[in-house]
């Protein structure tokens, strides 16, 4: 009895306290509720889909003025996207059908075959550098090595634009120099993305694959050869 | 961790090649359902692979491979880039070289081919893998359980042998040239590195299989991927060789 009472001392000044009634109190006791103002944000359910479409296309179109210009820039690592890879690698295999199709045995790639050898051997390359030590995520990598085709799907079209015109050796010639043009061009812009990411004594070991890569896949556009 | 510490810091060549016997080859961590167990197969630096490869195109008297080169640190890179680049390299050699040869026949019509990297991978790399799994195999049965001293790791066998092939690679971009004399000379030489580096590794208890099935390998790239102006169709019947039929059946 006497512990409660003494326990009760320390707040017996409070028995007397009340809220004078010059003072207005007056509030909102609703929590604001942060989740809603997140929803606005991140929440892309409500918006028309034409809105969805554009602002991927744009992130893709985004992606490929970052090839044209490659410079070591972390926005095309951190937002990857495998879009624009699907899309160069299906032009690709189109574009390298239709050629000499009177034999499949001897012919030229299906378009399976395409298929494959992009994705595999971006797989495999990824594969590749993460094991030497790379810090580069596996989607990351592929999207920058997918990404990077670009130069060279331009060049597939390219030569097929040259080929209707003929096919001798001054069109072979102008084929030659755009497709070793491309090439080079598209091991510097995914060697400029992918080199950061690697030990610096390591990077020779993980950049000759992408030169393998991108020179088979050059190689392929060049011997397209046209059906008569 | 015993596995990871090496004590040995001394710059002394004899005392690291001592302790790296004893231990008998790095230990990979982890299982094999893990990332770091195959992350052990590439702890390879650019210079390392490229002492590797030049250690394979010069093969000394008394310099052995496995030994000298690899030093209990056999890698996996090596062997397969290696293998990926001579499929590739076999196949548009083999692709342009038929080219040149019929750029005087007005009916020829250019063929890419792609069918032939199918068929030079499947070789390519069955060679590299069935061929060192036998070796290893073989002679770690012939050594019974004292597989750490003097006998060789799995890895190093296959490591060894994907290094070994690297000399194939500028011998068939040199294939492209149309004499069939320096055809013959180039893959002799090429056989004889080749092989060099394995003997000088292994020998010498496997020279003669490791020369035999060298020859095979050689002479079957050779002929199925380089043919000359006059076409065989059909595979040719003096040919013993199962690689060599297995390269036709797949044509």
């Amino acid at each position: 009895m006497a512990a409660a009472e003494e326990a009760s001392r320390p707040f017996a000044g409070l028995s007397d306290v009340s809220i004078s009634e010059d003072i207005p109190v007056e509030g909102d006791i609703s929590v604001p509720v942060g989740s809603s103002r997140r929803d606005d944000e991140f929440s892309t359910l409500d918006e028309p889909v034409k809105e969805t479409i554009l602002r991927d296309l744009r992130a893709v179109g985004n992606k490929f003025i970052h090839v044209l210009y490659p410079k070591r820039s972390s926005a095309l690592l951190r937002d990857w996207d495998l879009w624009g890879p699907l899309l160069l690698c299906v032009t690709l295999a189109l574009l390298l059908q239709g050629g000499a199709a009177d034999s499949d045995d001897q012919g030229g790639p299906q378009f399976a075959e395409v298929f494959v050898i992009v994705w595999f051997g971006s797989i495999i390359i990824t594969l590749n550098s993460k094991l030497l030590g790379g810090t580069i995520s596996f989607f990351q990598s592929l999207c920058v090595l997918g990404y990077c085709i670009m130069p060279l799907t331009v060049a597939m079209a390219v030569c097929r634009i040259v080929l209707i015109s003929g096919s001798g050796n001054v069109s072979f010639a102008v084929r030659l120099v755009v497709v070793t043009v491309s090439f080079g061009w598209s091991t510097f812009a995914s060697t400029a993305f992918l080199a950061d990411s690697q030990p610096p004594n390591r990077k020779a070991l993980v950049v000759y694959p992408v030169f393998l890569f991108y020179f088979v896949i050059g190689w392929m556009i060049l011997t397209f050869s046209p059906s008569q | 961790d015993p596995e990871d510490v090496k004590l040995d810091l001394s710059e002394d060549e004899e005392g690291q090649e001592e302790s790296s016997e004893l231990l008998g080859g790095q230990k990979p961590t982890g299982g094999f359902w893990t990332f770091e167990y195959y992350e052990s197969f590439f702890n390879v630096d650019t210079v390392q692979v490229l002492d590797r490869v030049k250690g394979s195109v010069l093969p000394l008297p008394g310099r052995n491979f496995i030994k000298h080169y690899l030093r209990s640190n056999p890698d996996l890179y090596g062997p397969f880039w290696i293998c990926v680049t001579l499929v590739f390299s076999v196949a548009i050699s083999g692709n342009l070289s038929t080219f040149l040869g019929e750029m005087g026949n007005p009916s020829y019509h250019y063929r890419p081919q792609f069918h032939r990297v199918t068929i030079a991978a499947v070789v390519i790399f069955m060679y590299a893998w069935l061929v060192p799994i036998g070796l290893w195999g073989f002679l770690t049965w012939r050594q019974g359980t004292e597989r750490q001293i003097g006998g060789y790791s799995f890895l190093e066998t296959v490591c060894v042998y994907g290094y070994s092939l690297f000399i194939y690679i500028p011998t068939s971009v040199l294939w492209i040239i149309p004499f069939e004399w320096l055809r013959w000379t180039l893959i002799l030489v090429a056989m004889v590195i080749s092989g060099s580096v394995l003997v000088l590794t292994f020998w010498p208890v496997v020279l003669v299989t490791i020369v035999v099935l060298h020859t095979l390998l050689a002479v079957g790239c050779k002929l199925y991927f380089f043919q000359t102006a006059v076409h065989v169709p059909t595979p040719d019947p003096t040919t013993p060789s199962t690689h060599i039929t297995l390269a036709t059946k797949l044509s």
